[in-house]
């Protein structure tokens, strides 16, 4: 049997909107997996230690504030230092394209922009988990 | 035979034409909805006008209950004031941003800032790292906003703020700027938004906790109605509600339950309902459907107007009306296609032009992507000038009253918040409603199944899940210099090492000893400002008397 995919759906920084972060920790949670939700106002470093601590394969970041370049590539950052390379990190919100390359180049695994369906993101995780189930 | 019966007969007629004809050609779907998913029917005649009484439940403009609107010219006497929200960056960046909107034609100012700004923390603070000048200007201190107002003349131009938990502080800058123009506050006019619920449930700049967050807002009330005489103290906003995923009837309900929590809290803090009512704003959102809209806004204003007279028996006719503000549905624009995006915003602006708005923002054709370029905000603002001088829609007062449809609406959308209010009442008021979580729960729901919706296909989105297109990444988007955060950490360095800090620490201290007890805390924050305190270090002292809210986190 399979195991159970444990994600972690994260607000960094300052934003409030949490619309399509609840959205799909729904539909993540509706798809079979086990999924936490900060809630808002984390800092990289809370959003590290809950991937740490919960033990989860994914950790999925939204940001609707422009503060994504500086935000996503700390956590990965952060994650280095724990030695934790082994975690599916994606990130959405309000990106612009041209901020894309910059946020895979620091280990942002994919970045979801406006209109993309639930679906895709599901699928996404399940092909490109790190740890194997 | 009478009337209705001779309707009657006649519909029966057709609806039975209707069904052998549908036999053969079905209709496109099974079932019709609103943008809200309510039931529409064939077609409304006027059998739905059965149980509504012209004179009690739509009357004239001006009169209670004010389903056709506030004034009695409306749109006649002046059009709405096109307020496009804006600020980004420093002051000096948002000062020309100002100056180029009031160029081309808007009436009003509507200041953005940035988050930290929002959430009361300087721009050196280690949270406001990367969010510095983002979603809007970052005012630190008072010399930041006299540069964002520097050559603009506040006894001109009215000016809202989208400001909540440090409402206070950034009010008292203004009142600060403008005494230094030789503006006294009674001259002044605008809005703060100042309204805490609803940043609880759907926005999240909150800092305190409810308690001393219901005594910042009356204590603004209060102070307001005795030296700012004009100004909007309160904008109730159902905008954000809608934004998060909420349903239009929702929208209305926990709105006015947010209104009713306000007012409420400032018969109890002892003022008179009549004397601080007629200053209470509103604000709401211009989603797609047009009709479901402008039924909204009507039903609004007959609900608010029925609660403030039934409930807290205020006699004045401001105190009744609802007046409020309109932002285009940002949540309804696409990044793909984004030229499709000046459509729906002229779609939705009619909207609120047919609901009997009093300001409008209309959103620009980028802002699912980024904050919009000059190019895009004028097209934006362009397009309330169309529909205000091209359109037709304001030359008489509320157009679509007398629609079978736009009234049976009106009347459906009423019945649904007021359920909702009793649901809240029973639940002890909005503050406990949303400390339990049930305001998040319901907004929640409706915003997943409108995603399901969009996903199965059922919900047609332009672009997104039909009529797509292959194409290549937008050009030309507004980006914010990420120096902004050090220039601003430079000026607090500055401002800190050049200002009288025994002055400052003198008005911090007063301040936190009006926190402990219950002094109004406006003229004391007005004196820390004065004195160049941050907006950092003011809220600061107010955190450590009335610690923080803890967001109930609901999935």
């Amino acid at each position: 049997m399979e195991r159970t995919i444990r994600v972690l759906v994260a607000k960094p920084g300052l934003d409030g909107h949490d619309r399509g972060a609840k959205v799909i920790a729904r539909a993540l949670r509706d798809a079979g997996m086990e999924v936490i939700y900060t809630g808002l106002r984390q800092t990289p470093e809370q959003i590290v230690s809950a991937a740490v601590q919960e033990d989860v394969d994914v950790v999925a970041m939204s940001i609707l504030s422009g503060a994504h370049n500086h935000l996503f590539p700390r956590v990965m950052e952060l994650l280095k230092e724990k030695g934790v390379d082994d975690v599916l990190v994606i990130g959405g919100g309000v990106i612009p394209d041209d901020d894309i390359p910059g946020l895979k180049g620091a280990g942002i695994a994919a970045v979801f922009t406006p209109g993309s369906p639930t679906g895709d993101i599901i699928e996404f995780i399940k092909k490109n988990l790190k740890r194997k189930a | 035979m009478s009337d209705t019966d001779s309707i009657k007969k006649g519909f029966e007629a057709y609806d039975s034409g209707v069904e052998k004809s549908i036999a053969r050609f079905p209709e496109r779907k099974k079932s019709f909805v609103t943008g809200s998913k309510s039931p529409v029917k064939r077609l409304y005649t006027p059998l739905d006008d059965a149980g509504r009484d012209y004179a009690r439940d739509v009357g004239f403009p001006g009169e209670y209950p004010y389903t056709r609107g506030v004034q009695n010219t409306m749109y006649r006497g002046r059009f709405w004031t096109m307020r496009q929200y804006a600020g980004f960056s420093t002051a000096e960046e948002s000062n020309k941003r100002y100056k180029f909107l009031l160029e081309q034609g808007t009436t009003g100012l509507s200041v953005a800032f940035d988050l930290p700004t929002q959430i009361g923390y300087d721009s050196d603070h280690a949270l406001s790292q990367g969010e510095v000048g983002k979603v809007g200007v970052a005012i630190d201190s008072l010399a930041d906003m006299e540069i964002l107002f520097d050559g603009i003349p506040l006894d001109k131009v009215s000016t809202s703020m989208t400001i909540n938990a440090p409402a206070s502080v950034l009010l008292a800058m203004y009142i600060a700027v403008a005494e230094k123009q030789g503006v006294s506050p009674d001259k002044l006019e605008g809005t703060i938004q100042n309204d805490i619920l609803k940043e609880y449930v759907a926005r999240g700049t909150y800092i305190f906790p409810p308690a001393p967050s219901m005594r910042l807002i009356t204590d603004i009330f209060a102070y307001c109605s005795k030296s700012v005489p004009n100004w909007n103290t309160i904008s109730i906003s159902g905008y954000h509600i809608r934004e998060a995923g909420s349903t239009a009837a929702q929208e209305v309900a926990f709105t006015i339950a947010d209104g009713i929590a306000y007012v409420d809290a400032a018969i109890k803090a002892g003022l008179d309902v009549d004397q601080f009512a007629p200053r209470l704003s509103f604000f709401f959102n211009a989603h797609n459907d047009l009709f479901e809209e402008v039924a909204k806004f009507r039903a609004a204003r007959r609900v608010w107007a029925k609660v403030m007279k039934e409930r807290f028996g205020a006699k004045s006719p401001k105190s009744l009306s609802l007046r409020f503000h309109t932002q285009t549905a940002g949540s309804t624009l696409t990044a793909q296609q984004p030229d499709n995006n000046i459509v729906r915003v002229a779609i939705q602006t009619l909207a609120a032009v047919l609901g009997g708005t009093q300001s409008l923002h209309t959103n620009s054709k980028d802002e699912a992507l980024a904050l919009p370029t000059e190019a895009s905000v004028r097209i934006a603002l362009r397009t309330q000038q169309i529909v205000a001088y091209e359109s037709g829609a304001a030359e008489t007062i509320d157009p679509l009253a007398g629609s079978y449809y736009v009234e049976s609406m009106t009347d459906r959308i009423q019945k649904e918040a007021e359920a909702y209010i009793a649901t809240i009442d029973g639940l002890g008021g909005a503050v406990k409603a949303i400390e339990k979580g049930y305001v998040q729960q319901e907004i929640q729901d409706a915003a997943y199944a409108y995603q399901m919706d969009v996903e199965s296909g059922e919900r047609v989105v332009v672009g997104v899940n039909k009529f797509q297109i292959e194409e290549g990444s937008p050009k030309g988007l507004l980006r914010v210099d990420p120096i902004v955060g050090e220039r601003q950490a430079a000026k607090l360095k500055e401002l800190r090492a050049k200002r009288d800090n025994r002055a400052v620490e003198g008005t911090l201290a007063a301040l936190k000893a009006g926190a402990k007890g219950d002094a109004n805390l406006m003229p004391l924050i007005l004196d820390a400002v004065k004195a160049y305190a941050t907006l950092g270090e003011i809220c600061d002292v107010l955190r450590a008397e009335f610690g923080e809210y803890q967001q109930k986190v609901i999935l």
